[in-house]
C-alpha cells in the first residue's frame, strides 16, 4: 500500500466504528468495545507505519507525503482537499495514535466492563453500583457497568476521527472539519451524563465558548482563502505567497498575514482554553475521566496548539528576527499570561481533576507563549511530551477516583466526594501502580530534571525565551513553572502520601489491568520521549543522543530553525523552580489534614478570579435579555407586528367608517331606501307590474319587439 | 416513453393535479387508500425528477427540456417551461420533500381527502414557479401556491390558526401587488412576458415603448420596479423585517405543512431573487447590494436571537429559518455586488446550496418537532426535558438533524455557509463579520433546543402511565432517513450537486 493511501485510511476506522456501533451493535457491549478498540488499533498501526516511513525518508521536510482530490467546484476551478504528512504531522500523529489507543483501552475498565448491571442505574447518570450476593450469602455493593457503555465508545470513536482528520489534513478547511467534529464530540462527551444538570450546563458552555473562537477562525479561513485563493498549506507557505501577505496592509496596522494569523489564533484561544476563553475547560471535568484525557491530551486542546504550529509561517511572515510583530506579541502575551494565571488557580483547587485541568491550561500557555516568541520546535516538543504525561495524569486520576469509588461503595457513605483530594491520602499502598505512574506523570509535569520528558521540553522553552531576550515571557513562565511544581507536589502529597484521611481511602483498591496497563505504557513515554530532544550543547548529556526532534521537526519549515546556544541561567532557573516547587509542595502539605489547614484556599483563587461570575453578568444575562426581551418581545412582537396590526386596524377602521358614514346612511338609507325604494323603485315597480299580465301573447309580442330592436342594432353597429 | 421524455416538465408539473383529481373520486372514508394513493402518486414526480437530473446536461448553456405552448395569445404570454442548474436543484428538492411530507401526514385523520388533495395542488403550485420561463406564468403559480397552504394552515392547524393563516395570506399577497404591477409594466413595454427574451432586452433598455413614465427617468422606474420585486420576494424568504408572519404560520401549521413551508415555500422567494431580480436588475442589484446585505445580516442576527428567545420548540425552529435564509440573501447580495467575479460565483454557489440544505434540515427539524408534539401535545420546551433515555433513537436523530441545522462541518449546512462567508468576505467584509454573531447564536439556540428536550433530569411525567412517551415509529424513521442520508452525503461529498449549481452560476452571474 502506498503511504499516501494509508494516510487517507488512517482516520476512517474510528468513524466506521462510530457508525457501526450507533446503527447496529449498540445493544452488545462486548461487540461495541471490540469494534472501537479494534478501530483504534488499526488507526494506530497505520499511524506507526506512516511515522516510521516518514522518519526513514531523506529530506522529508521538502518532500512530505501528500495527495489530494477535487472537492468543491468554485467558479472555474476546484477547491481541492487532501492529506499530507510532513515532519510535524508525523510527530503529532505518533502521540495521537498512542494516547488515543491507550484511552480506548482504559475506557473498557473505567466503565466497569464485566461488572453487573446497576440496581437503579439509568441512562444519562453515572452508575451507582450493584448489589451482589457471594457464595456465603453475604451482600456486597460493587461497581456497576455504565448503562450507555456502547454509546461511549461510539462517541470517542468519532472524537478520534476528528483528531486524525485534523492531523492528516493538507488544508485548513478539512482541518476545520476535524476541529469542529471534535467540538461536537466534546459537547456530547462532557454532557455524557446528561441527566446531571451540571454536566448539561458544562457541555453547552464548552461548545459555546469554543464556538466563539471558531467563528473568528472561520473568518480567518475566509480571509486567507480570499487573499491567496487556496487553503492548502503547501501552496500558502511559499516564500512568494507569504511575502505578499506580509506586505499587504489591513486594519489596526496589521499585515494581512498578521490579521489572518490573529483571527485563526482566536480559534485556538477557544479550543486550547487560553485566557480569556479558558472558562470551559475546568467544567469539562463533568465528563467521564477518559474523556478528560481525550480532551486534555490526545485531541482537542492539542489541536489548538497544533493549528498555531501549522500556521506558524503565517504568524511569522513579517517577522524579521528583531522585535516581535504585533501578531506574535499578542500570541506571546496570551500564552504567558494564561500560563501564570491558571497556575495560580490550580494551587487552590481540591478536586483532583480540576487541579489537572488548570495545569493543562497553564501548560498550553507555555506552548502558546513559545510560539509567540518564535520557539517553534520547543512548542512542538512540549506539545508532545505534555500530551503523554497529561494523558497519564488524567488516566491516573481516573484510576484514583475509581479506587475511591470502590471505597465509597464499600462503606456506603455516598456523601464522600471521591474526587476531593482531602478525602484521600495514603493511596500509595492501596494503589501502587497508579501511584508510581502518577508520580512519573507529576514529575514530568513539574519538569523534574534530567529523567522526565517534561524537563527537556519546558527547559527548551525557557532557554529560547532567554536566548532571544524575551525577559517578560521568561520570568512569567519561570514563575508559572515554579507554581506548577508546587501544586503538583501538593496533589501527590494529598492523594498518595501520608495516611488515609477517610475510611473510603482505606478501602480503596487498585484498578483492573485494562486501566493500569495504559498507565504503565504512557509513563514510559513520559520519561523516554524527552531523550529524543536533548540539546546538543547540553553539559555531559548533550551529543550522546542526537537531537532527533530538532532535526526532524525543524525540517517542516522552509528555513530550518537554528539551535539555541546553551546558557546556565535558564537551566539553573529550570532546576531551581522544579526542585524548589516540588520540595516546597511536600514541606507545606505533608501534614495538612483538611482544607481548613490549607492556607492557600484564598477565595479569589478558589473562585477562579470570578471569571464565571463576570462572564455571566457581562455576556450570558445580556444575551438572554437581547433574545427574549429585546428581539422577540420588543422588536418582533411589539414594533414589527405592531406596525402590521396597525395596517390591519387601519383597514378595518376605514371599512367601518365607510360602512357607518357612507354605506349605511348614503347607500342604504338614502339611495337604497329613499331614492330607490320609496321614490323610484316602488313607483317603477308599480308601473312595471302592469306589464306582467300573465298573457303569453303579450309576452310574445314584447319578445319580437326586443328581437327587432336587437337586430337593428346589430346591423347598424357590427355589419354596417 | 418518448412522449413522456419530450414532455417531462409538464408531466412533473401536472402529475400531482392528476393524482388529486383521482383522489377526488375515492370514497372519503377510505383514509388509508387516500393516503397511499397520494403518497405513491407523489413518488412519480420524484422519479421523473431523477430522470430529469440524470439526463440534464450540466455543461450545456441555457435552459433545457424546454416546452412552450400557446397560453394567452392576446398578451403574448406563452406557457413556457424549462430548467437550468438552479431550477433543477429546486425541482429535485420539491419532489423529494413532497412524498416525505405526505408520509409524515399519515397521522392526519380529519378531512383526509381534502388534506391530501390540497397537498398535491400545493406541489404543482411550487413546481410551477421553479419551472416557469414566462413572467405571467411565474406569477400565476406564485399565487396558486398560496391557496392550498392557506387552507392547510386554516383547516388543519392548531389553536391560533385563523390569525396565522390570514397573516400568511394577506402578507404574501400584499407583497405580490407590487410584483404584479412591475410584471405588467415589463409585459406592456416589450410586448412579451417570456423570460428568455426579457433577460436580453430589459436590463440594458434605455427607453420603454408603450409605457408612460410620468416624467421619471428610466433609471428611477427601474429602481422602483427593482424594489417591487425585492419586497415581494423578501416577504416570502422571509427577510428581516418582513419575517414575523413566519413564526406564526409555522407554529400553527400542521407538521407536514411546516415541512413544506420551510423546505420549499421559502425557497420560492430566494429563487425569485436568483431567477428574476439579479438577471433583470443587475445594475440596481449592484447599487443596492449593501441594502440587501444589511437586511440579510439583520435576518441572520435577529433570526438567531429570536430563536434563542423562544419557549416554544416549533417557534424556535421557525426562527431558525429566518437565520438560515439570511445566509442565502447574504450570498445573493455578495454575488450582486461582485457580479462576474470568482467571489460572486462562490457566494452564489453557497446561496443555492444553502437553499437546498436548508430545505433538508428545516423539513427534518419541523418533522421532529411534530413527532414529539404528536405524542405529548405540547411544544413548550419547559414541559419537556430529559427525554433522551425514553426515546434514544429519536434523540439521536434529533441531535443529528440539529447539528446539520447548526452547520456542523461534515454535514451539509457547513459547506453552503462556508461558501457564502468566503464569497461575501471579499465584497462585503463588514457585513460578513457581523453575520458571525448570528452564526455564534445559531449554536446557542440549537443547543437550547437539545438541552430542553433531551437533556437534563428525566421529566417523570413522560416516563410512566398513559403519558408514557413512545419511541419514534418506523414510518417516522423512514421520513427522516432520506433527509439524513442527503445531509451527510452533501456534507462529505458535495461535488455531485454543487457541480450542477456551479456550472449554472458561472454562466448566469
Amino acid at each position: 500500500m502506498t503511504t499516501e493511501l494509508l494516510i487517507w485510511l488512517i482516520p476512517l476506522p474510528p468513524v466506521l466504528a462510530f457508525f457501526l456501533i450507533v446503527l447496529f451493535t449498540n445493544r452488545s457491549k462486548a461487540l461495541s468495545h471490540t469494534i472501537a478498540v479494534g478501530a483504534a488499533l488499526l488507526s494506530w498501526a497505520g499511524s506507526m507505519v506512516v511515522f516510521f516511513r516518514a522518519v526513514g525518508e531523506e529530506h522529508f521536510g521538502e518532500h512530505p507525503f501528500a495527495s489530494s482530490v477535487n472537492w468543491l467546484p468554485t467558479g472555474d476551478t476546484w477547491f481541492k482537499i487532501g492529506v499530507s504528512i510532513d515532519p510535524l504531522g508525523a510527530a503529532v500523529l505518533f502521540f495521537v495514535a498512542w494516547t488515543v489507543l491507550m484511552i480506548f483501552l482504559y475506557s473498557v475498565g473505567y466503565h466497569n466492563f464485566g461488572q453487573p448491571k446497576g440496581d437503579h442505574d439509568r441512562a444519562g447518570l453515572p452508575p451507582h453500583g450493584a448489589t451482589v450476593t457471594d457464595e456465603h450469602g453475604h451482600k456486597h455493593t460493587v461497581l456497576s457497568v455504565e448503562p450507555m457503555y456502547s454509546r461511549f465508545f461510539a462517541f470517542i470513536g468519532l472524537f478520534a476521527f476528528g483528531m486524525y482528520t485534523l492531523v492528516v489534513s493538507d488544508n485548513l478547511l478539512t482541518m476545520f472539519v476535524g476541529w469542529e467534529i471534535m467540538g461536537l464530540c466534546s459537547y456530547l462527551l462532557i454532557g455524557f451524563w446528561y441527566g446531571k444538570p451540571s454536566a448539561r450546563a458544562a457541555a453547552i458552555k464548552a461548545f459555546m465558548t469554543t464556538r466563539i473562537g471558531d467563528v473568528f477562525m472561520l473568518l480567518g479561513i475566509a480571509f486567507l482563502y480570499k487573499a491567496t485563493g487556496t487553503l492548502t498549506f503547501s501552496e500558502i507557505f511559499t516564500e512568494e505567497t507569504l511575502g505578499v501577505l506580509a506586505n499587504t496592509k489591513t486594519f489596526f496596522g496589521l499585515s494581512a498575514a498578521g490579521a489572518i494569523a490573529i483571527l485563526l489564533f482566536i480559534g485556538t484561544i477557544g479550543k486550547s482554553a487560553q485566557w480569556p476563553l479558558h472558562v470551559w475547560l475546568p467544567d469539562a471535568m463533568e465528563g467521564p475521566t477518559p474523556v478528560s484525557a481525550m480532551i486534555h491530551a490526545a485531541t482537542m486542546v492539542s489541536a489548538g496548539v497544533y493549528a498555531v504550529l501549522r500556521m506558524f509561517p503565517l504568524l511569522t511572515a513579517d517577522f524579521t528576527g528583531h522585535g516581535l510583530t504585533t501578531a506574535m506579541s499578542v500570541v506571546a502575551f496570551i500564552g504567558a499570561f494564561t500560563a501564570l494565571f491558571s497556575a495560580t488557580i490550580a494551587v487552590a483547587q481540591n478536586d483532583i481533576k480540576r487541579v489537572l485541568a488548570y495545569s493543562t491550561i497553564s501548560q498550553l500557555g507555555f506552548m502558546i507563549a513559545a510560539l509567540g516568541i518564535g520557539a517553534y520546535i520547543a512548542a512542538a516538543f512540549h506539545l508532545i511530551t505534555h500530551a503523554f504525561f497529561k494523558a497519564l495524569l488524567f488516566l491516573g486520576s481516573g484510576s484514583v477516583i475509581h479506587g475511591m469509588e470502590h471505597g465509597v461503595l464499600h462503606t456506603g457513605n455516598h456523601h464522600i466526594d471521591p474526587q476531593d483530594m482531602f478525602n484521600m491520602g495514603g493511596l500509595r499502598k492501596k494503589m501502587p501502580i497508579t501511584f508510581w505512574t502518577f508520580l512519573i506523570g507529576g514529575f514530568a509535569l513539574s519538569g523534574f530534571p534530567i529523567i522526565t520528558a517534561g524537563f527537556w521540553s519546558k527547559d527548551e522553552i525557557l532557554a529560547d525565551a532567554f536566548a532571544h531576550g524575551h525577559w517578560a515571557v521568561f520570568i512569567t513562565l519561570a514563575v508559572a513553572a515554579f507554581l506548577t511544581a508546587f501544586y503538583t507536589m501538593r496533589q501527590i502529597t494529598l492523594t498518595f502520601l501520608g495516611e488515609p484521611r477517610t475510611k473510603e481511602a482505606e478501602h480503596a483498591h487498585e484498578t483492573p489491568w485494562t486501566m493500569t496497563a495504559p498507565l504503565v505504557i504512557l509513563s514510559i513515554f513520559a520519561i523516554g520521549y524527552g531523550w529524543v530532544g536533548i540539546p546538543e550543547h547540553f553539559p555531559v548529556l548533550g551529543g550522546i543522543l542526537p537531537n532527533w526532534f530538532h532535526e526532524f521537526v525543524g525540517g517542516t519549515l522552509l528555513e530550518h530553525p537554528e539551535a539555541v546556544e546553551f546558557s546556565w541561567i535558564p537551566l539553573g532557573t529550570s532546576l531551581l523552580v522544579a526542585l524548589g516547587g516540588l520540595g516546597l509542595g511536600w514541606l507545606v502539605y505533608r501534614n495538612v489534614k483538611s482544607p481548613a489547614e490549607d492556607r492557600l484556599q484564598i477565595p479569589v483563587l478558589k473562585n477562579k478570579w470570578y471569571f464565571d461570575e463576570a462572564y455571566d453578568f457581562l455576556f450570558v444575562k445580556p444575551a438572554y435579555w437581547l433574545s427574549e426581551t429585546f428581539t422577540y418581545l420588543w422588536m418582533d412582537k411589539g414594533f414589527i407586528d405592531g406596525i402590521l396590526h396597525s395596517f390591519g386596524k387601519a383597514a378595518a377602521w376605514v371599512g367601518d367608517a365607510i360602512r357607518n358614514y357612507f354605506d349605511g346612511p348614503v347607500i342604504n338609507d338614502f339611495i337604497a331606501d329613499k331614492l330607490s325604494h320609496q321614490w323610484t323603485i316602488h313607483p317603477a315597480a308599480r308601473a312595471v307590474r302592469k306589464a306582467q299580465t300573465g298573457r303569453i301573447q303579450q309576452y310574445m309580442l314584447a319578445s319580437i319587439g326586443v328581437l327587432f330592436v336587437v337586430g337593428v342594432l346589430v346591423y347598424y353597429f357590427l355589419l354596417a | 416513453m418518448d412522449f413522456l421524455y419530450n414532455h417531462l416538465l409538464t408531466s412533473i408539473l401536472f402529475f400531482p393535479v392528476l393524482a388529486a383529481l383521482v383522489i377526488l373520486f375515492l370514497p372519503k372514508d377510505e383514509a388509508k387508500l387516500i393516503r397511499w394513493t397520494a403518497f405513491v402518486a407523489s413518488l412519480v414526480p420524484f422519479a421523473l425528477s431523477l430522470v430529469l437530473w440524470f439526463n440534464f446536461d450540466k455543461s450545456a448553456a441555457g435552459f433545457q427540456f424546454e416546452e412552450q405552448y400557446v397560453w394567452y395569445e392576446a398578451l403574448n404570454s406563452t406557457f413556457h417551461l424549462g430548467v437550468d442548474g438552479l431550477s433543477l436543484t429546486m425541482v429535485l428538492l420539491t419532489t423529494l420533500l413532497t412524498p416525505l411530507a405526505l408520509l409524515a401526514s399519515f397521522s392526519i385523520s380529519e378531512k383526509v381527502k381534502g388534506y391530501f388533495m390540497l397537498f398535491l395542488f400545493l406541489e404543482t403550485g411550487m413546481l410551477g414557479v421553479f419551472l416557469a420561463l414566462d413572467l405571467l406564468i411565474f406569477f400565476v403559480f406564485w399565487e396558486i401556491g398560496l391557496v392550498p397552504m392557506y387552507f392547510l394552515i386554516n383547516q388543519w392547524g392548531s389553536a391560533n390558526r385563523n390569525y396565522a393563516s390570514l397573516k400568511f395570506m394577506i402578507y404574501t399577497m400584499a407583497g405580490s401587488l407590487g410584483l404584479l404591477l412591475a410584471v405588467q409594466m415589463l409585459g406592456v413595454a416589450f410586448g412579451t412576458y417570456d423570460l428568455v427574451a426579457l433577460f436580453d432586452k430589459w436590463p440594458y433598455a434605455a427607453t420603454l415603448a408603450n409605457v408612460a413614465l410620468g416624467g421619471m427617468s428610466i433609471g428611477t422606474v427601474k429602481t422602483i420596479a427593482f424594489w417591487a420585486f425585492v419586497v415581494a420576494f423578501a416577504i416570502k424568504v422571509p427577510v428581516w423585517p418582513f419575517h414575523t408572519w413566519l413564526p406564526d404560520a409555522h407554529t400553527e401549521a400542521p407538521t407536514a405543512g411546516s415541512m413544506i413551508l420551510a423546505g420549499v415555500l421559502l425557497k420560492l422567494g430566494a429563487y425569485g431573487f436568483l431567477r428574476l431580480v439579479l438577471p433583470l436588475y443587475p445594475m440596481q442589484a449592484q447599487q443596492y447590494a449593501w441594502a440587501l446585505a444589511f437586511l440579510a445580516v439583520m435576518a441572520i442576527i435577529f433570526g438567531a436571537f429570536g430563536a434563542y428567545g423562544q419557549t416554544d420548540f416549533k417557534r424556535l425552529v421557525a426562527y431558525s429559518s429566518v437565520n438560515h435564509m439570511g445566509f442565502v440573501l447574504l450570498g445573493i447580495a455578495a454575488a450582486a455586488k461582485a457580479a462576474g467575479t470568482t467571489d460572486a460565483h462562490i457566494a452564489m454557489n453557497g446561496a443555492v446550496l444553502q437553499m437546498f440544505n436548508h430545505g433538508l434540515s428545516a423539513a427534518g427539524m419541523f418533522f421532529l418537532v411534530g413527532v414529539i408534539y404528536e405524542r405529548t401535545h405540547t411544544r413548550i420546551l419547559s414541559e419537556l426535558g430529559g427525554l433522551f433515555p425514553l426515546v434514544p433513537v429519536y434523540g439521536g436523530i434529533l441531535i443529528f438533524t440539529s447539528m446539520a441545522s447548526l452547520g456542523l462541518p461534515g454535514l451539509n449546512g457547513f459547506i453552503s455557509e462556508f461558501l457564502v462567508v468566503r464569497g461575501a468576505w471579499g465584497p462585503l467584509p463588514g457585513f460578513t463579520a457581523l453575520a458571525m454573531i448570528g452564526l455564534l447564536f445559531t449554536g446557542a439556540y440549537i443547543l437550547k433546543g437539545i438541552k430542553n428536550v433531551l437533556h437534563g433530569p428525566l421529566n417523570e411525567h413522560w416516563a410512566h402511565g398513559e403519558h408514557k412517551l413512545t419511541e419514534i415509529s418506523l414510518r417516522e424513521v423512514l421520513v427522516m432517513a432520506p433527509l439524513m442520508a442527503l445531509i451527510l452525503w452533501i456534507g462529505v461529498w458535495p461535488a455531485w450537486i454543487l457541480d450542477v449549481i456551479n456550472k449554472a452560476v458561472v454562466r448566469l452571474f
